[in-house]
């Protein structure tokens, strides 16, 4: 049996040296940092200042309870918003509005937002309920009577509400298309079907039957928005209050310091963020198991009525809006791409321009090469690592499963900028610095562990009997992974290769840290330009850095409905 | 100091003949070679200058585009420049290279740095240098004692850094919309109080919202020339107290009731534009020029300073100690220098950043070039301008930013 481990452990190296080493080497340097120790700054002894700097911040509480509200209230609504739009999918819940007539398409609809970069999301969405914003601007002066915009704090709110709809606009399509995908792992009309038949109604039905099999299904994709909700630093920015802003800003803030000496509280301010997801993600999952404990108890009740609840009617009219809002997001920097001068309180701008368009021409190609190059490298690499991971587990047993999995995700969990550092300093230590391929192996930090999230839970609810029925007809464990569970899984593999390719277009740090600034892209020129706030500029940037994901989506998407086709011919 | 708006310079926009000519351009080059500079001629040809340089502005963006291809007739030099959402990236580059031993070959060619950055990399020996005095072209600079050029933030130079570009502090309005702008802190307070909500600042850990505050207290506090010194806790809580009683009495009449800021200037400048607040900031005299070329304000924008003048900065290009690429770099930072390149910086229709330069260095050909440059209505002369404010020393600002944080943030 000893043979039968070394494909593992092989994997496990090649895993630990690519993806885990690279980490926890940068996280060891931050957290050196974090107690004092920095020696390019002459800080070569233990101590604990950093963290006293840290706590003595003012607002630090504030904070602290600004991170954490707007993380897990984004988290809650965009799941509970894509668990009841999957439902209304599969048409259990009620009618909803407009979006009934687009049913068909409602996948298609989806991949804008979920393409487009979270910055371009939040700049839309700042324009669009700003006092001086779009929807303002359609009600005034004629409803208003406003010739100046109010003084309302419809955006950067201070308790973080226009950031929490900012997220929930932008995760809600990742989670609702997560939802779907894995829906097709269960066999939902059926078990509707039989419970209808034993007397339940169709909401009821759905909340004590598909949901339980449905949550351990997306757990980890729930995971990652948490994460990312609790971190983001693009929307943040944008949309959230700034005297004191959210953990991670607070991070930023220190380690963009013009005082050098400001990275060793940044780095302690990083290490707290790493642990305050930690924490989260704890608390989130102990939360599910309470819920899911009630819910068993009111399954066992076996009430079969459902009452039409206020969470119904709120569920009902949040998700249009918010899908609205996002189309709506994209669609006014659209414009604003075009755009010349659009003056408050005009409904639409007041001159045009494709300057910006056309300047494009002579600059974007080699932004455009590099993000392609980095995104189609590392999102394929990113792919290939994850069919082999789960082949060799599937293979070899999957003792060592959990435990891994945890590690895989750790450059999910640690924000960016507290290893990038410590990261780059290790690249360069190797002779590896600012070359495309560093840049690829990067982003594959990032991306891999996207990759492995979306596949690995539909990967494993692949219906083992036709596994089972092939290897009775005498076929290999190759023609198996090659002629069933690729093509069987051809429509999951594609999404998360492209959710790959999305993450990786979206990444600025590592591009910009780990390239030496030598490998421009897209986002590194978007970010850069982000930076002079000039809404028509970002425009032009945040559609071209859409269309990257938004081709691979579309791409995912539609093929395996083509294979489909052809089959059925 | 505000004038009525005619936008005739616009129309002007091909009335200058910019020195695109080769001929004139190498002749000016070779002509101040020695030896020396010629072994940097030499070394630099065929490299590629990795200018790091924030990237937020268009018009920067292609100035140093602009910048690059001349750079390659001249000498052989390309320039890439690496946009940056915030100079500290180029700090921290150059830092972890430090960190990881690599003293040769880094990464980051050229620098545009000034104030806390600089002070950074000084301190930490980042920097190459003194190198100064061996661009020819550093003739043109006054390099005198207590020259702008040769102190950054009250910092000596001391031939680290190149200046390419000045900065004046100033305040941006609508004209339309603000019919009397305040012209002192005392005034400011008053409009603010009969225009509730209308005034705000960049957020204090941004440099702009810094340099509101650093630009109050010059005006409030009793003895300026204590701000030269570096702050000690005494001086600090003395040199402040005006400032904060005024601060604490304007807050409630800022946009948001002082209690959310915006990001930056930038989105200062946005608000402007929108309409949402009618004062904003900038550390460029052509700024309000500027925004309304590219559109980004609308054509009443007009700029003014408090009557006691503002504060004044210089832009540097530096080289840090480990470039891969010091000559070539050293050869753009001279190109920096040349009258002609500063007019072309100068023109409202290119950047608008007034020169560096000494104007009594030049020949007659050079001035000329200057006189020449189109004026717009919404670009103030030197003499609207009024006196340039110096720079506290940078612990003021560190201290301020501090400071207010522990009073405003809660």
């Amino acid at each position: 049996m000893l043979t039968s481990h070394w494909p593992k452990l092989l994997m496990l190296i090649a895993l630990g040296m690519s993806i885990l080493l690279p980490v926890v080497v940068g996280l060891g340097e931050a957290l050196r940092a974090a107690f004092g120790i920095l020696p390019a700054l002459g800080r070569h002894s233990f101590s604990v200042d950093a963290w006293q700097q840290l706590w003595q911040l003012p607002g630090l509480i504030s904070s602290l309870r600004l991170t954490l509200f707007s993380g897990f209230a984004a988290t809650i609504m965009a799941l509970a918003l894509a668990i009841f739009g999957s439902s209304w999918v599969y048409n259990i819940s009620p009618k909803l509005f407009f979006l009934d007539k687009l049913k068909p398409l409602m996948q298609f609809i989806m991949v804008p937002v979920l393409a487009a970069p979270h910055a371009a999301i939040a700049i839309g969405l700042a324009f669009l309920i700003a006092p001086s914003g779009w929807l303002a601007r359609w009600l005034s002066p004629w409803l208003t009577n406003w010739t100046l915009p109010p003084d309302w704090a419809t955006v950067q709110d201070l308790w973080g509400l226009s950031l929490t709809l900012g997220l929930v606009i932008k995760e809600l399509p990742f989670l609702w298309l997560v939802c779907l995908v894995a829906l097709k792992q269960i066999n939902v009309s059926k078990q509707m079907s039989l419970a209808q038949s034993m007397g339940y109604s169709h909401s009821l039905a759905w909340r004590k039957i598909i949901i339980p099999q449905l949550y351990p299904l997306i757990r980890l994709p729930v995971m990652v928005v948490l994460v990312y909700a609790l971190s983001t630093v693009d929307m943040a920015q944008i949309l959230g209050p700034n005297n004191p802003p959210t953990l991670a800003l607070v991070a930023l803030r220190l380690y963009t310091d013009a005082n050098v000496q400001m990275l060793l509280p940044a780095s302690a301010a990083a290490i707290s963020l790493a642990m305050l997801m930690v924490m989260s993600i704890l608390l989130w999952e102990m939360s599910v198991r309470g819920l899911m404990l009630v819910n068993k108890v009111s399954i066992r009740s076996g009430e079969r009525a459902s009452k039409w609840t206020l969470l119904g009617t709120i569920l009902t009219t949040a998700l249009p809006i918010s899908f609205l809002l996002g189309l709506l997001s994209l669609l006014v920097l659209a414009i604003w791409s075009i755009t010349w001068r659009w003056s408050f309180p005009e409904a639409w701008p007041t001159s045009w321009s494709f300057d910006y368009w056309l300047q494009l021409l002579t600059e974007w190609p080699l932004a455009l090469k590099h993000s392609l190059i980095t995104a189609l490298m590392s999102s394929g690499l990113a792919l290939m690592l994850t069919v082999i991971w789960l082949e060799v587990q599937d293979r070899f047993g999957g003792h060592v499963y959990r435990a891994t999995l945890w590690l895989i995700y750790l450059p999910l969990l640690v924000p960016q900028i507290a290893f990038l550092y410590g990261l780059k300093v290790s690249f360069l230590r190797l002779g590896l610095s600012g070359g495309i391929g560093t840049v690829i192996w990067a982003h594959l930090l990032f991306v891999f562990p996207y990759v492995m999230l979306s596949l690995v839970d539909s990967w494993r609810a692949l219906d083992q009997r036709y596994l089972s029925v092939a290897a009775s007809l005498g076929s290999s464990s190759w023609t198996c992974l090659w002629r069933i569970k690729l093509r069987l899984l051809l429509r999951p593999l594609l999404i998360a290769w492209a959710i790959g390719m999305a993450v990786s277009i979206s990444q600025y740090l590592p591009t910009l840290l780990i390239g030496a600034g030598r490998v421009e892209s897209l986002t590194t020129e978007a970010v850069s330009l982000a930076s002079g706030a000039d809404r028509r500029l970002v425009g032009v940037y945040g559609l071209l850095q859409a269309l990257v994901p938004l081709l691979a989506y579309s791409f995912a998407l539609l093929l395996p409905r083509w294979f489909a086709l052809k089959h059925m011919k | 100091m505000m004038t009525l708006l005619n936008n005739s310079w616009a129309t002007q926009l091909s009335s200058i003949v910019l020195m695109t000519s080769l001929g004139f351009l190498s002749q000016m080059t070779h002509a101040t070679s020695t030896p020396q500079w010629q072994q940097t001629i030499d070394q630099g040809a065929g490299d590629t200058v990795y200018w790091h340089a924030w990237g937020g502005d268009v018009r920067t963006n292609d100035f140093i585009t602009w910048v690059g291809e001349q750079t390659e007739i001249l000498y052989d030099v390309k320039v890439k420049q690496v946009k940056l959402s915030s100079t500290s990236e180029a700090v921290t580059q150059v830092l972890a290279e430090k960190a990881a031993g690599q003293n040769t070959n880094g990464t980051v060619d050229m620098i545009w740095i000034n104030g806390a950055n600089f002070l950074a990399m000084k301190e930490q020996e980042l920097l190459h240098g003194p190198f100064v005095t061996d661009l020819p072209n550093s003739k043109y600079l006054n390099l005198g004692p207590n020259a702008p050029a040769t102190v950054d933030f009250t910092e000596a130079v001391a031939g680290l850094e190149v200046p390419w570009r000045l900065a004046r502090f100033v305040f941006i309005v609508d004209s339309k919309r603000v019919a009397q702008v305040p012209l002192s802190m005392a005034q400011m307070l008053t409009w603010a109080k009969a225009n509730p909500g209308r005034l705000t600042h960049p957020v204090v850990s941004n440099f702009m919202g810094t340099t509101f505050l650093k630009q109050a207290l010059i005006e409030l506090t009793p003895d300026v020339s204590l701000l030269q010194q570096p702050a000690t806790e005494q001086s600090f809580i003395a040199a402040t107290a005006p400032l904060w009683r005024w601060y604490d009495e304007i807050k409630p009449y800022l946009w948001r009731a002082g209690k959310n800021f915006p990001e930056n200037e930038s989105i200062q400048q946005q608000m402007l534009s929108d309409g949402a607040i009618d004062i904003a900031m900038a550390f460029d005299p052509a700024a309000a020029a500027a925004g309304i070329a590219s559109g980004l304000l609308p054509k009443s924008a007009r700029v003014f300073v408090p009557s006691q003048g503002s504060l004044g900065n210089v832009s540097f290009v530096a080289i840090p100690y480990n470039a891969s690429h010091r000559a070539a770099a050293k050869l753009v930072a001279n190109f920096l220098l040349q009258p002609e390149t500063q007019a072309r910086m100068q023109n409202i229709n290119v950047l608008g950043s007034f020169s560096v330069l000494d104007p009594t260095q030049f020949n007659e050909t050079q001035a000329q070039v200057f006189a020449d440059l189109p004026t717009s209505e919404a670009l103030p002369t030197l003499t609207e301008l009024g006196p340039t404010l110096l720079e506290p020393h940078a612990s003021w600002g560190e201290k301020l930013k501090q400071q207010w944080s522990q009073r405003y943030s809660q």
